[in-house]
């Protein structure tokens, strides 16, 4: 027993080959991407001292800018509220096509799913820089931007949560007589409540943040006040706008995780 | 029993059913304070919609000439790339972060200057992370990679450093027991705790950052992004339109590829 010592090993031969393999592809591609870039020799000394130089243009933070930002950071506020608004009504539809169980056939399954990968896949300022040249620019472009950006993400959300619904419910208010929008009412809607107001706050919570940046493209809210400020170098002013998203951000994700607490 | 007519309420969250109202109403008010905050005219709307026809038939067909075709794969690759290396350098950075703003194993004043960073990173917007990336470091995938890199160290330290507050101290207390440093404690009690989230976090995280890598060229930081903008400004539709479904298909390529691998993996 004792003469023959057995060491202990987490993998076996061929799982050994298996994450080695894996380790060296995933090198491979790294380098490959970096070598592609054509970035060239970077001094990595370079890129603290710039990013220092920028912290230190910003300092101290223009505290006078605080008063023309209030208009634009409501504004802000109202394109996210509107949006998800938006996106709740068009995503309730959606969602009913894209659920397996919900919807009429094959046919308006793929087309919910088309719906839902479209609006997901385009990011919210490429569905800016679309509804700016529909639209024109200002905050209506954005709150529609907005809304068709969180369709995909509520509907594709919300059709999962009615795929995982009891559907004796859904049969016993159908077998009471109901009509079909009663059933949807008195069914469906009940069973996934919870999750329609606890995705929507959290969209909302999203939509924030993702609302400070479409004034870049024109499409209103403070991302106009900060994208001025960068052009004119004013870093002073951007660094009020940051801080001014930092707090807005902070406050909407504690508010969000307070009220879906609530309903969960 | 049968002397008072009972009728059945739905029952509520709210305490009283006067709140409920109250909180509705709120809401509601909010939303026409919201309409017309962003001047949601119904006849500005009518109007945009009345073009809208005309406009997407500018968008239909999709088109590419050779040459935009090959900028477009060019431009797509380097998004890839960027997407690519930022991953790894994002998840290098959020390791040792993720563990400092983990509350059962790092000190309090640690744990809120990493918590601290964390909120910072996921607060900002690509964008905006980008045009400051892009003023740093000058236009280019370099100004990418690091504004992909920061936005992934807040995200993957902080799911990271979730699964790290909810792992069995039993098994560490383990290992420390059996005359573990620090280090080993490290490796061999907390480490094989998280590896399976670790590798399913990183595949998610990459899906993420090969779409924020389609847009952060709109402000210069490489990519397809920027061609996706000279599209617009040009009003070249049709290339806008053939640019888009290259996002799309490579978003789906990524996005099929995450859901494959974490699905392996939980």
């Amino acid at each position: 027993m004792a003469t023959e010592q057995r060491g202990w090993d987490r993998f076996d031969r061929r799982r050994r080959i298996g994450r080695f393999v894996t380790a060296l592809i995933a090198a491979v591609v790294v380098v490959g991407s970096w070598q592609f870039m054509d970035i060239g020799v970077v001094n990595p000394g370079t890129i603290p001292r710039e990013v220092g130089d920028l912290l230190t243009r910003m300092y101290p933070p223009d505290v006078a800018y605080t008063t023309r930002i209030v208009g634009p950071l409501i504004e802000t506020i109202h394109i996210a509220v509107l949006g998800t608004a938006g996106a709740l009504v068009l995503s309730i539809p959606v969602a009913l096509l894209a659920a397996e169980n919900t919807t009429p056939n094959a046919a308006t399954f793929w087309l919910g799913k088309v719906i839902v990968t479209v609006s997901r896949s385009v990011n919210t300022i490429i569905w800016a820089l679309f509804f700016v040249v529909l639209f024109g620019s200002g905050p209506l472009a954005g709150a529609i931007a907005i809304a068709f950006r969180s369709v995909g993400f509520l509907g594709k959300l919300l059709g999962e949560e009615i795929e995982e619904i009891d559907f004796g419910q859904v049969e016993a208010t159908r077998a009471a007589g109901a009509s079909s929008t009663q059933v949807l009412l008195y069914g469906i809607l009940p069973q996934v409540k919870p999750a329609l107001v606890g995705l929507s706050i959290y969209r909302w919570d999203i939509n924030i943040r993702d609302s400070t940046v479409l004034g870049f493209v024109g499409a209103g809210g403070i991302g106009v006040q900060l994208f001025r400020a960068v052009n004119a170098f004013a870093w002073q002013s951007v660094a009020t706008v940051l801080i001014v998203i930092l707090g807005v951000v902070v406050v909407t994700e504690s508010l969000s995780a307070y009220t879906r607490g609530l309903v969960r | 029993m049968a002397a008072g007519e009972r009728t059945w309420e739905r029952p509520t969250v709210f305490p009283r059913r006067e709140v409920k109202w109250a909180v509705y109403a709120g809401i509601v008010g909010f939303f026409v304070w919201s309409g017309f905050g962003v001047g949601a005219d119904p006849a500005r709307i009518a109007q945009g919609l009345g073009s809208a026809g005309s406009l997407v038939g500018d968008f239909l067909p999709p088109a590419a000439t050779p040459r935009q075709a090959e900028r477009i794969l060019d431009k797509m690759l380097e998004s890839v790339a960027m997407a690519m290396v930022s991953t790894l350098t994002g998840i290098v950075l959020s390791v040792p972060i993720a563990f400092m703003a983990a509350e059962n194993l790092s000190p309090k004043p640690l744990y809120a200057i990493n918590r601290g960073f964390i909120s910072v990173s996921r607060a900002f917007n690509a964008i905006i992370i980008a045009i400051l990336a892009v003023k740093a470091v000058g236009f280019g995938p370099l100004a990418g990679i690091l504004t992909i890199t920061f936005k992934t160290v807040g995200f993957f330290s902080k799911l990271l450093a979730e699964d790290l507050e909810d792992i069995n101290m039993g098994s560490v207390d383990a290992v420390r027991a059996s005359g573990a440093s620090p280090i080993q404690t490290l490796l061999y009690g907390v480490v094989p705790q998280v590896i399976p989230r670790f590798a399913g976090l990183s595949v998610y995280r990459w899906d993420i950052n090969i779409r924020t890598s389609t847009i952060i060229g709109i402000v210069g930081a490489g990519g397809i992004g920027s061609v996706l903008l000279t599209a617009f400004n040009r009003y070249d539709y049709q290339y806008v339109t053939a640019i888009l479904l290259a996002i799309i298909a490579v978003v789906l390529v990524a996005e099929g590829v995450s859901a494959v691998v974490r699905r392996r993996y939980n």
